[in-house]
């Protein structure tokens, strides 16, 4: 708004702050983007929890006298180039992918967040060296970074954590570090240290809760960010090794067969897409609920 | 302080960050589990031709002494022989390198041209329908994974919807090159497209708020003057730093595009030697996507410096 | 007066939608400018003066909605006018000045591409004509070296320079009227005597009509020949300037005036109107000054009040009037020498 229609209004934007601040609690359920986020994650989680329950296949079981099928009542997606049911390894797949996508942002999250709050809190010399750092890491493309580990490392889950958290501690360091800058020439820090608390207790006790925020708010976009890696090196056959179910191994192998079964790539696609955009909701509404002021 | 200044300062900012990609890159083979050049050679390799790939990468001798050389041959423009080709890294980088700056050019364009003219309807009718449908966008966009877009653009364009265009390769000639890239290009400015929609979205809104607009429109010239000369003008500037600021995704986005279009670009040339176990090749692309990334956001800050008579005052 | 007004507005209502309810911003306001006059509006922020100036240009806030009355600009009602012929009327007829000029020009265009704008855009000249325009403009309001600063950004000038390139935009379009936003509340005490001077001259020299909001009364005193002022979305009082300061009839201008320090008279203590302005979504019952008003009666809280009118020129919203003149009856506003 022009600053013309803010001093009109002044005296009413001023209360509708305090009223965003009035709580999470009373106004989730009346933040469409929120609740969609919820929904559409809790389908895909809950399908990926009952995986065994919804699912009549193993999903790494062969049968080779019935490959290439169209969907049917029997293999509702059809099946693969080996006989595997689709449905299956979609479900299983959810598993994999979601499990490795959740873990991989617990990592950059925790040094994320520590680093930014002593660059932010210190300056000077912890500063310059976290920065130094961090202009390193985001001088390298995502995916050529990640990729680039993952081959120096191997493949596999864990050196798919790592290399994650090599490429993706920076954002949240640059997040929480801006968040510290600015928080912490609040009177509540201001009063904690002529108080005489301890850096530790300022920082973790005083500091951390105010600034976090903006850091989960990231976080769910980190994760969509994670599974499109995820599914890549899958994809490029640098991921989960088969025959452990995975989306972007489902798309590749799918691809030799795109002009007679365009369903094999097609399912495991709107799936990735599907989580994503629960995801990417989820995001928006907590971004939404959780702006302060 | 002069345009030819600032870059001169900007460029002498940017070595400890080159310094470091070296150092970063220089690493690489260090993560190797066990013995790198026996981990990268394979089992099949002769005790001997390890040794002798050990000792031309210098494994044997200390870390420093290793990075001193390393960085000895990066600065002479030797990046290393090829493992697979047996020709040095850096000469097919080189060769292949043409194709993706080709590509990222392309998409760069193609995803302004998208998102310009959808962000500035969703900011001229903001609350309305058709800003609904824009924010929509980058909610539902950035979920989908680049690589399946690109299969589903080949899907109906390369194999059904008349053939349009051709599912591979690089074709010959500007206009053949031009044909080729068409495909692979919009799938990644459809990745990058909804970053840029939702941050000049953001700033369109604030700028046709602000009070210099109220004075355009109070001079009674048209809407479109108004949004082509005094809106879009000021909102492309921080759009201008958002795309610098992704332009490592779009740089990365590349990498597996030209995988799937079978691109023969510097991208494709990384995945190839990654299965060829081709580790100087992987080293050297990794070096100059790095290299390519940091001259962007010094190309987007010299953009930024002409595009924003303040800049160079600060 | 026999000219006929060039602006007559007319039982004006302008709302905001906001989620906890409709704020009347302003509620029925009527006033004219008569050619080659200037005319001022004063009050707080939030009495609604900014609106009201807002739609005059037609150029309302976002979320802000005429809901009624009309506006009549040399003999256009503009209220009823479309989109197309309100903006016709843009610069050519009516034009602005904006409080704080930092913002209100454009950071990445040249002074005087700013000012060229409107002779190119609108009056059709020749990329060089407007040029040559927009110096000659410059030179008007006394920019020294206008060649060379129609060159410059925005950030480049001082302050007082950059007021001086948006008046010479308003007048860029050879406008009837303009309308000034507080134009010199955002500069130096001494740049802004100067301001003043030259809208005076201008508005004499090129015979424009000026609309002037300020809450600054000596600003007004300085420029205007008759003023209303507003409170809570509503004109209280009006009349020619001398007579308003002199002899004020509502105690919200007392209030105003005795607020003034050093105004030709040094006072020995200020006096602060108590209280705030009240919410507009649910203003107060009756005479909506009545929460903060020292001659309150119990009648003052049943209905609203009406404009009443004392004599030709002076109108007065307040049911007890007599007791604000009694009060400056003791102690006389203003002091002559």
């Amino acid at each position: 708004m022009s600053s013309i229609t803010a001093d009109e209004l002044e005296p009413f934007i001023e209360e509708t702050a305090v009223e965003h601040r009035r709580g999470f609690r009373h106004r989730w359920y009346r933040t469409p983007s929120f609740v969609a986020g919820v929904v559409i994650l809790g389908i895909v989680v809950l399908a990926a929890l009952a995986a065994p329950l919804i699912t009549k296949y193993n999903p790494t079981s062969q049968d080779l006298l019935s490959t290439l099928q169209g969907p049917s009542a029997r293999h509702w997606l059809g099946t693969d180039d080996l006989g595997r049911d689709v449905w299956s390894r979609l479900v299983y797949g959810a598993r994999t992918d979601l499990r490795v996508a959740f873990l991989a942002v617990v990592l950059p999250f925790i040094i994320g967040t520590v680093l930014g709050l002593l660059a932010g809190y210190y300056g000077g010399l912890t500063d310059t060296f976290a920065s130094f750092f961090v202009n390193i890491v985001v001088a390298f493309p995502f995916y050529v970074l990640i990729i680039a580990l993952v081959f120096a490392l191997g493949s596999g889950t864990r050196n798919i954590y790592i290399a994650i958290t090599i490429v993706g501690w920076v954002s949240y360091t640059r997040i929480i570090r801006g968040e510290v800058l600015v928080a912490k020439r609040r009177d509540y820090v201001l009063a904690a240290k002529s108080g005489g608390l301890s850096d530790f207790r300022i920082l973790f006790r005083h500091l951390l809760p105010n600034v976090i925020t903006q850091a989960v708010i990231f976080a769910c976009s980190d994760i969509v960010l994670d599974i499109l890696a995820i599914v890549t090196l899958g994809y490029l056959g640098l991921g989960v090794q088969p025959p452990t179910p995975d989306w972007g191994n489902m798309i590749a192998s799918g691809q030799t067969y795109l002009t007679t079964h365009w369903q094999l790539s097609t399912f495991p696609g709107i799936a990735v897409v599907f989580t994503a955009l629960g995801l990417s909701l989820l995001a928006d509404g907590l971004a939404d609920l959780l702006r302060p002021e | 302080m002069t345009l030819g200044e600032y870059v001169g300062r900007r460029l002498l900012q940017m070595i400890p960050v080159i310094l470091g990609v070296t150092v970063l890159v220089f690493f690489m083979i260090h993560l190797v589990p066990g013995d790198p050049a026996r981990t990268i050679l394979g089992n099949q390799a002769t005790p001997a031709r390890v040794a002798l790939v050990r000792h031309a990468w210098g494994l044997d001798r200390p870390l420093y002494v290793q990075y001193w050389k390393f960085m000895g041959r990066v600065a002479h423009g030797n990046l290393g022989d090829s493992l697979f080709y047996g020709v040095s890294a850096g000469h097919l980088v080189l060769q292949r390198l043409p194709v993706t700056l080709w590509l990222i050019i392309l998409s760069a364009i193609f995803a302004v041209c998208i998102a310009v003219p959808l962000a500035a309807v969703a900011a001229t009718k903001a609350d309305r329908a058709p800003d609904h449908v824009v924010r929509a966008v980058p909610l539902v966009g950035l979920g989908f994974p680049a690589f399946w877009v690109g299969i589903v653009l080949l899907l109906i364009f390369g194999l059904h919807a008349g053939r349009l265009f051709p599912v591979g390769g690089y074709g010959s000639g500007f206009f053949g090159h031009l044909h080729s890239m068409i495909l692979p290009a919009l799938t990644v400015a459809l990745g990058l497209a909804p970053i840029l929609i939702r941050s000049l979205r953001a700033s369109l809104l604030e700028v046709l708020e602000s009070e210099y607009v109220t004075t355009a429109r109070s001079k009674g010239i048209s809407e479109k003057r108004v949004m082509r000369k005094h809106a879009l003008r000021n909102a492309i500037i921080s759009t201008v730093s958002v795309l610098g600021v992704n332009i490592g995704y779009l740089v990365g986005g590349t990498l597996v595009i030209e995988q799937v279009f079978a691109l023969p670009g510097i991208g494709q040339l990384m995945i190839n030697s990654i299965f060829q176990r081709d580790f100087p090749v992987v080293q050297a692309v990794t070096l100059v996507f790095a290299v390519m990334v940091v001259l962007v956001y010094l190309l987007t800050d010299v953009a930024h410096a002409l595009l924003d008579p303040r800049v160079r005052f600060e | 007066m026999t000219r006929e007004p060039l602006v007559k507005v007319r039982d004006l209502r302008v709302e905001f939608q906001l989620a906890r309810g409709t704020v009347h911003a302003v509620d029925g306001v009527s006033f004219d400018v008569e050619p080659g006059e200037a005319f001022g509006l004063v009050g707080e922020s939030g009495s609604g003066k900014t609106v009201t100036l807002r739609a005059l240009v037609g150029l309302l806030p976002r979320g802000a909605k005429l809901t009624g009355g009309t506006i009549e600009i040399d003999g256009v009602d503009v209220t009823a006018a479309d989109e197309d012929t309100q903006r016709h009327l843009r610069g050519t007829t009516v034009s602005m000045i904006f409080q704080e000029p930092m913002t209100a020009l454009n950071p990445v265009m040249r002074v005087g591409d700013q000012i060229a704008e409107e002779p190119l855009v609108r009056l059709g000249m020749s990329r060089s004509a407007a040029r040559a325009r927009a110096i000659e403009l410059m030179a008007l309001v006394g920019i020294p070296d206008p060649r060379r600063r129609a060159q410059a950004y925005p950030h480049e000038l001082s302050g007082g320079l950059r007021q001086r390139v948006m008046i010479a935009i308003a007048l860029s379009g050879d406008p009837k009227l303009v309308l000034c936003d507080e134009p010199t509340t955002a500069l130096d005490v001494t740049i802004q005597d100067q301001i003043l001077k030259l809208l005076r001259k201008l508005q004499h020299e090129l015979d424009v009509s000026l609309v002037f909001v300020s809450h600054d009364l000596a600003v007004i005193a300085q420029t205007c020949r008759r003023l209303a002022v507003m409170y809570a979305g509503q004109v209280v009082e009006s009349g020619a300037v001398e007579q308003v300061f002199r002899e004020p009839r509502h105690p919200y201008t007392l209030g105003l005036l005795r607020a003034v320090p050093d105004f030709e008279v040094v006072r020995e203590r200020l006096a602060s109107i108590p209280g705030s302005p009240p919410d507009l979504a649910a203003p107060p019952a009756g005479c909506r000054f009545h929460p903060r008003c020292r001659f309150v009666q119990e009648d003052c809280l049943a209905i609203p009040v009406e404009l009443e009118r004392l004599d030709a020129g002076r109108e007065v919203r307040c049911l007890h009037h007599d007791q604000t003149a009694a009060d400056v009856e003791r102690e006389p506003v203003i002091v002559d020498a």
